[in-house]
């Protein structure tokens, strides 16, 4: 299915409809990804008024899941959808489940991040391996958004890849706060704080990864959740023999 | 092979569409179309229709006005022979016989192959006599046998709690969807192999509708059932295969549910969800 193809229906009404979801499904991204930036940002510089600023804005991502919801039922119920604009219709409703588990998790790094600077310490050492990771985890989130828009499916087969890199960095980030915490017991409940970040942001790249396998489903019609990699490595062979004989 | 050893990306080249033809193959085939092209004087309306159809199965033929749905529809019970200048070549065979054949009796042909048309068409008679009136023709008049196929087709056709207390009353006194049903009660009172509808509840109001969908589940426990429809949700509530035909053409052919939801070709994709191609 091509970007373009939304708009060739007979009834131009639901060509608006559907855009108009659409629209609404990016409109959300770009709110959570800069959400997900300010908390970032917020923790590792110690900010105490960009964190706040993540905490409150989260009620714009859960009004927008609210409305996109609603619009897509509407939608479901009016029009009947089928095929392609079924699965536009599936993939964006599963999508803004996990924008919006992301939006609740650039929260919790935002109050972690208030937490700290009330704290006395303003030792960012442990903060080190947080701001790399964030950067990794905003790429792939960016990148499935944008193969989302663009209705890319071999962009959002290859951010898998991504997520490995966030798994393998918050293996590290691990690894490096249990250095600190058998150096100094003082520093455990502060270290643990940051651990929950790390976990957070570990978390935001599963979903990001999620967002590009609904990708997949809206363009190629074929679900690959839940799929090994072995069992897909597997399928490919049997596809080929099968091509063969 | 791109990506062939790929560990943590998701390989697209291993998404192989599950084809239609490993579920056709575990069916039981009531009807065999191979190479049909049907012409009306000089102008070609079916072209090169290969199909099967599954037993026990209800197989929906969908498409614009004037695709050819209803026109392979008539091909499996001979109605095209009434239409004056019509040539078909190609081979059709219901479990295996050719109905095509020269020896075939069409009369006994239409007996296996029942059909239903858009606008019910009950005689001007009684209920009784309606569901009866085949039975007749085939010679049976024995009171005790008529009653039991009587009752039998019209509870087939779920009309029988309705009825029963007014089989002697005119059918043309019955509302559009109990005629509708009561035509259908006909057909199955000889109890044919294929059920042929076409455009069945298209003059319905949508409870008739919905009770006629219904019949259609309960029915194909014992027929085979070909339906052509022009509302696609129908096609997709009621059908375990879909065919979508345009120009004259099977465009495509699969079980509803892939056809539906992530049809093969563009021109499917682009008819069922209302885009214009």
């Amino acid at each position: 299915m091509e970007k373009a193809d939304i708009g060739h229906h007979i009834s131009q009404q639901f060509n608006q409809e559907l855009e108009d979801v659409r629209n609404l499904v990016l409109q959300m991204g770009g709110i959570v990804e800069q959400q997900l930036v300010d908390a970032v940002q917020a923790l590792t510089t110690m900010d105490t008024t960009l964190a706040e600023v993540v905490v409150t804005n989260d009620y714009k991502i859960n009004r927008l899941e609210v409305e996109i919801d609603e619009e897509c039922t509407h939608i479901l119920a009016r029009r009947q959808p089928a095929a392609s604009d079924l699965r536009l219709l599936m993939a964006i409703i599963k999508t803004i489940t996990d924008l919006e588990r992301i939006g609740d998790e650039a929260e919790r790094i935002g109050r972690m991040a208030l937490k700290f600077s009330e704290g006395e310490s303003k030792d960012t050492k442990a903060l080190v391996g947080i701001g790399h990771m964030g950067e990794l985890v905003r790429h792939m989130l960016h990148d499935s958004l944008d193969a989302f828009a663009r209705m890319d499916a071999e962009a959002a087969a290859q951010i898998g890849r991504k997520d490995l890199k966030v798994d393998q960095e918050y293996e590290n980030i691990l690894r490096q706060l249990m250095t600190y915490m058998m150096e100094d017991p003082r520093s455990i409940p502060r270290v643990i704080g940051v651990m929950w970040s790390a976990r957070a942001l570990e978390r935001i790249g599963d979903r990001a990864r999620n967002i590009c396998e609904y990708v997949i489903y809206l363009v190629k019609g074929k679900d690959v959740r839940h799929i090994s990699f072995e069992q897909v490595e597997k399928d490919a062979r049997d596809h080929n023999n099968n091509n063969q004989s | 092979m791109k990506d062939s050893t790929l560990t943590h990306g998701i390989n697209l080249d291993a998404l192989g569409r599950d084809s239609t033809a490993s579920q056709l193959e575990d069916e039981q085939l009531a009807l065999e179309v191979k190479n049909l092209n049907l012409f009306y004087g000089d102008s070609q309306a079916l072209y090169d229709i290969n199909m099967v159809v599954p037993q026990n199965r209800v197989t929906a033929f969908i498409g614009p006005s004037g695709c050819g749905k209803s026109t392979l529809l008539r091909c499996f019970n001979r109605m095209n022979d009434l239409v004056d200048g019509c040539r078909i070549n190609g081979e059709i065979t219901l479990h295996g016989d050719d109905i095509y054949s020269k020896a075939v009796n069409v009369a006994s042909l239409r007996r296996r192959v029942g059909m239903v048309f858009q606008k019910p068409n009950p005689f001007p008679k009684s209920v009784y006599e309606n569901v009866a009136y085949g039975l007749r023709i085939m010679g049976i008049n024995d009171k005790r046998r008529l009653d039991e196929a009587v009752e039998k087709a019209l509870k087939g056709a779920a009309l029988w709690d309705e009825m029963k207390d007014r089989l002697d009353d005119n059918a043309l006194g019955m509302s559009g969807g109990q005629q509708q049903r009561l035509v259908i009660a006909r057909a199955i009172a000889i109890e044919p192999e294929v059920l042929l509808l076409d455009e069945p509840a298209s003059a319905l109001d949508p409870i008739s509708t919905l009770k006629i969908e219904e019949l259609i589940y309960e029915l194909k426990e014992n027929y085979t059932i070909i339906i052509v429809t022009h509302n696609m949700q129908q096609a997709a509530r009621v059908s375990d295969y879909t065919a979508f035909l345009y120009m004259g053409k099977m465009i495509e052919y699969a079980d509803t549910n892939t056809l539906f939801t992530n049809p093969n070709e563009k021109q499917t994709e682009d008819y069922i969800t209302g885009r214009y191609g």
